[in-house]
């Protein structure tokens, strides 16, 4: 019997602790709603790249007073939820957002794949979709399919076609030679990178003296290492994901792989990085950058440390940023919450981030940064479409 | 075989009520709460049929995921070429023939060898996928953009759902489903008797196979967008043995009383404490395990019994021995 | 050749993670679902020590262990225990204590979730490069696979050289029997179960000196480690050690002369194999 009324009281308090949590309706604020992983494989890369810049602009906003809608000051009420790195969650989570809670607006998620899932969802109920971590071929192909959807960090094609660029030029200067290694992580991201940069090296006469793909959560790359050292080339490149970032630099680092060109993929631009791999992470070139030397990101990333008590990253952190920045200024510009409206005002403003100047070209923001590179501590651009302030590439010495 | 009786004609018609009711649900709502539907369909197929096959054996299998994403891969690779129909035809094909070679190599062995490997055999298909398409196909996801909606995938499950019960009830009727139950309570008296106990294991687990990879292929519009870690996501087997263990595996319909209120919980939980949704997942769980140790049925049953109701026990109606 | 090292390196990897499943599953019969999140916690605290206290992480064995210890002594005590009293047989205490650790894996992953957040972890400590036969190794693989050699062979001498060991095994082979000759089995399981989360948490003490974690990270753990101790044969300690090397060695020359795309499906054939020929494992007694 006591079980049973355990059961029970269990069952009830954990009833009334739902229904006493639900968000509270106030009066004259803006409800937006974000769903993103806290758990699961994707948490890592969300916990430095989404949740403290969201968490971030919040706060900035409701600092001002709010964001000014129609001459009215409105506040934000943030509803946060967990997708556990899952496209059924995700979905599941865009529904009751828009259905229950029906917020205002809602921020996309983290992560290409799941962007993608929700993308149908959140055009049906026709809110605005400001894509930031959903890096992709396809992109020109989704902004026609849904006119509603914004997309700012670049594509694929471009993340490799400038890194072949800064190679080459690397190659024409005398410092390095045309051998490279070429792995890659076999999921979306890496995949795509690898296919299109792979002919691209090619065509630039580069000779790829070792290539292979590894799966996903791979813990140990001693054979990718040295099979890649084996042959002997001057610059190793790998499209990785955040936890073979760290995973192939320090085998890299303990093997003293004698490259004068490495690069990795995503988690590169984490600040994590340079923490844990100290000196040999200098010289070392990753997917991303940002004008690490603006006033804008310094003030960004010390505001950010301040709120959240989370460093942000050199590459997407910032993005995330000013695609709220935008929702904000679209909000304003358009007077009112209508979402065709804020649609309307995305298509045709210009907005002013700490990006720089944003105006997005048929739903896309054309300008956006491709490479950067470990330099004393800091992780610079050193390649972009267009942005401007890029800084000299170095070559890689040794990993102490 | 005999035509239903009484007792089974008034559960029949019970049945169809339910049905008909259910089917209504789209028109009475058409976001959240569909899409919960969606959800509680989808696990009540899953789990319904993953105890057709792990009730009667009590082998604990956690392949669910491997299945759902075979039958969502075969029509994400498919969805350009061939007819919705066939694909799903594909997929059951597809899921049954990987439920009979794990089923060839492991059941002969004992139960927790089972569950090791089935628990991995997730990844490992993924791995395989992964690998196959990076190599041949040269991209890992797959758009699935179709006309469906929430509400046509939701009749869909329905009718799989219908589909899985009346098989349910036909295989308990039948010799296979007398020989699971001898195998059930004893597997030696099974073998003496001369039940080819490996074959009818291997066959039922196929059946199984073959429904959870149906629904994953009734899935896949719904996804959008299909790739690897998704579909072959671990936490769907998880979540389907933890629902069926918590209705209870004495009755085809024992599964239901398991997925209907976790599927709530864990909404209500996932909704109101993003951040502790692991932690109280956790709880959730431990509390199943030490309070209900034979699920919602389990309950229903000593409930059922200090009341008296004790004729259904001695009976031979569709039920596996605890 | 290089793959020879590679591979025994990083099967000295896997013993750490597998030593202390072999102990919680083949004595106190607990199939430990959570096995991995003890190793993900026990590497959080070594890289706390290490950063907030700069105590090194071999060091901080000796604190991380006792405290695994004590804390997997007391979830048996009160999570496991009423399972084992309740359960009719050992099928059934398998079952239940699978969904028990389940539910444990994902308390203990929320708990770390709340304290660390979701983040990456990292840390350098003897990192550098040790030249071996002509190839560089991270000194930090080559210590821990010196002390797995170490944990194991202390492992085996306890448990085959010494009385206490040797009731240890008494209750791996036979709980009922073992309870016959005055063998407190209880208490022997608690001691074995809590043992086997002290070798774990020193397992994930050595391996964050190398590997990346974060929170979510426990379940590849594992998997590894449930292969593993099935492979080597049920509370086997030589099999557990034989069958990581075998892993390692396996994962290795696939890894370098096949795809390293493989590698899992490497691991589940070379699993599949030994079961099909050799079904109760590479030590296994034929049990009932």
């Amino acid at each position: 019997m006591e079980r049973r009324t355990l059961i029970k009281t269990f069952a009830a308090s954990l009833l009334a602790s739902a229904v006493l949590a639900g968000p509270a309706m106030a009066e004259g604020t803006i409800k937006i709603g974000a769903s993103a992983p806290k758990t699961g494989p994707l948490a890592g890369g969300a916990a430095v790249t989404y949740w403290p810049a969201v968490q971030l602009w919040v706060h900035d906003v409701n600092e001002r007073g709010g964001i000014d809608v129609g001459g009215e000051k409105m506040k934000v009420e943030l509803i946060e939820y967990d997708d556990r790195t899952s496209n059924e969650e995700a979905i599941k989570n865009v529904q009751r957002m828009a259905t229950v809670d029906k917020v205002d607006f809602i921020i996309p998620p983290y992560g290409t794949g799941i962007n993608l899932a929700t993308a149908p969802l959140i055009a049906k109920y026709g809110y605005p979709h400001i894509a930031v971590t959903a890096v992709a071929d396809g992109i020109e192909g989704f902004a026609e399919r849904w006119p509603n959807s914004f997309w700012t960090l670049g594509t694929s094609e471009a993340m490799a076609s400038s890194l072949v660029d800064v190679l080459t030029k690397m190659r024409e200067a005398g410092q390095i030679n045309e051998k490279v290694a070429v792995v890659n992580v076999a999921d979306a991201f890496g995949i795509e990178l690898a296919n299109t940069g792979k002919p691209k090296l090619k065509d630039a006469g580069f000779d790829i003296v070792y290539e292979t793909s590894y799966p996903l959560q791979q813990q140990d790359f001693a054979p990718i290492i040295s099979g890649a050292k084996d042959a002997g080339p001057d610059t190793f490149i790998a499209f990785s994901y955040p936890g073979d970032t760290f995973g192939l630099t320090k085998q890299a680092t303990i093997t003293d792989l004698p490259v004068k060109a490495y690069y990795v993929g995503v988690a590169t631009a984490f600040p994590a990085f340079a923490q844990a791999n100290g000196a040999a992470a200098n010289g070392v070139m990753g997917v991303g950058g940002v004008d690490a030397a603006s006033d804008a990101y310094q003030d960004f990333a010390k505001r950010e440390v301040d709120v959240t008590g989370v460093a942000p990253d050199y590459w997407a952190s910032p993005v995330q940023y000013a695609s709220l920045e935008v929702l904000e200024q679209a909000i304003t510009k358009a007077g009112s919450l209508d979402k065709a409206a804020v649609i309307d005002a995305l298509n045709t403003e210009t907005f002013e981030t700490i990006m720089g100047e944003w105006k997005f070209e048929d739903n896309i923001i054309k300008k956006f940064w491709t490479v950067g590179q470990w330099q004393d501590g800091v992780f610079h651009g050193i390649a972009s479409t267009g942005v401007g302030g890029e800084a000299e590439p170095i070559v890689k010495s040794g990993w102490n | 075989m005999s035509l239903m009786n009484d007792k089974e004609r008034r559960i029949a018609a019970i049945a169809l009520v339910l049905f008909g009711a259910a089917a209504m649900i789209p028109f009475a709502d058409d976001g959240y709460y569909l899409s919960l539907c969606v959800n509680i369909v989808m696990y009540a197929v899953l789990c319904t049929a993953w105890t057709l096959f792990s009730g009667p054996t009590h082998y604990i299998s956690l392949a669910t995921a491997a299945f759902f994403g075979v039958g969502t891969y075969s029509v994400g690779l498919g969805i350009d070429a061939l007819p919705f129909p066939l694909l799903v035809a594909i997929a059951a094909v597809a899921s049954s023939v990987l439920a009979g070679l794990v089923g060839i190599a492991t059941l002969r062995l004992s139960g927790v060898y089972f569950v090791i490997f089935t628990l991995g055999l997730a990844e490992l298909v993924r791995q395989v996928v992964t690998w196959l398409q990076a190599k041949f196909l040269g991209a890992v996801g797959l758009y699935v953009f179709t006309d469906m909606t929430e509400k046509h995938i939701f009749w869909m499950l329905l009718a799989l759902a219908a589909v899985v019960y009346v098989t349910g009830w036909l295989v308990n009727r039948s010799r296979l489903g007398f020989a699971m139950r001898i195998i059930g309570n004893d597997e030696t008296v099974a073998r003496h008797v001369g039940i080819d106990v490996a074959r009818a294991k291997v066959i039922l687990f196929m059946i199984s196979g073959a429904f959870i990879g149906i629904t994953g292929a009734i899935l896949a519009p719904r996804f959008a967008y299909v790739e690897p870690p998704s579909a072959f996501n671990p936490v769907i087997s998880f979540q389907v043995v933890i629902m069926a263990l918590l209705g209870g595996t004495g009755r085809l319909w024992a599964p239901l009383l398991g997925v209907i209120p976790f599927t709530i919980l864990f909404d209500r939980i996932s909704a109101s404490f993003p951040n502790h949704t692991s932690l109280l997942i956790g709880v959730a769980f431990m509390a199943i395990v030490y309070f209900l140790p034979r699920g919602v049925m389990g309950l229903i049953d000593d409930f059922r019994a200090r009341h008296g109701k004790a004729r259904h026990a001695a009976a031979g109606l569709p039920e596996a021995a605890e | 050749m290089d793959i020879l090292v590679t591979g025994t390196v990083l099967g000295g990897t896997y013993a750490l993670i597998a030593l202390g499943l072999t102990l919680q599953y083949g004595v106190a019969r607990i199939m430990n679902l959570a096995n991995g999140e003890n190793l993900v916690l026990a590497c959080f605290c070594a890289f706390w020590l290490y950063t907030a206290a700069s105590i090194n992480p071999i060091l901080g064995i000796l604190i991380i262990a006792p405290a695994a210890f004590a804390l997997n002594w007391a979830i048996y005590v009160f999570a496991m225990k009423p399972l084992v009293d309740r359960a009719k047989n050992r099928g059934q205490l398998e079952i239940d204590s699978i969904l028990a650790t389940f539910g444990l894996m994902f308390i203990m992953q929320g708990v770390m979730l709340l304290v660390f957040g979701g983040q990456y972890f990292s840390y350098n400590f003897l990192s550098e490069p040790v030249r071996i036969l002509g190839e560089n190794y991270g000194l930090n693989r080559i210590v821990s696979l010196g002390a797995a050699t170490l944990i194991a062979i202390a492992l085996y001498l306890f448990l085959y050289r010494t009385r206490f060991g040797t009731a240890v095994r008494a209750v791996s082979v036979s709980p009922q029997s073992a309870s016959l000759v005055a063998i407190d089995v209880p208490r022997m399981s608690a001691f074995a179960f809590a043992l086997g989360g002290g070798l774990t948490a020193a397992g994930g003490s050595l391996l964050s000196t190398y590997y990346t974690f974060n929170s979510s990270m426990g379940v590849i753990f594992t998997m590894k480690a449930l292969i593993i101790v099935i492979m080597g044969g049920v509370g086997d300690v030589r099999g557990a050690v034989l069958a990581a090397l075998l892993l390692g060695l396996a994962e290795t020359a696939v890894a370098s002369l096949i795809d390293p795309g493989l590698t899992l499906a490497a691991t589940y054939t070379l699993f599949i194999l030994v079961l099909l020929f050799r079904p109760q494992g590479i030590f296994g007694r034929q049990t009932v």
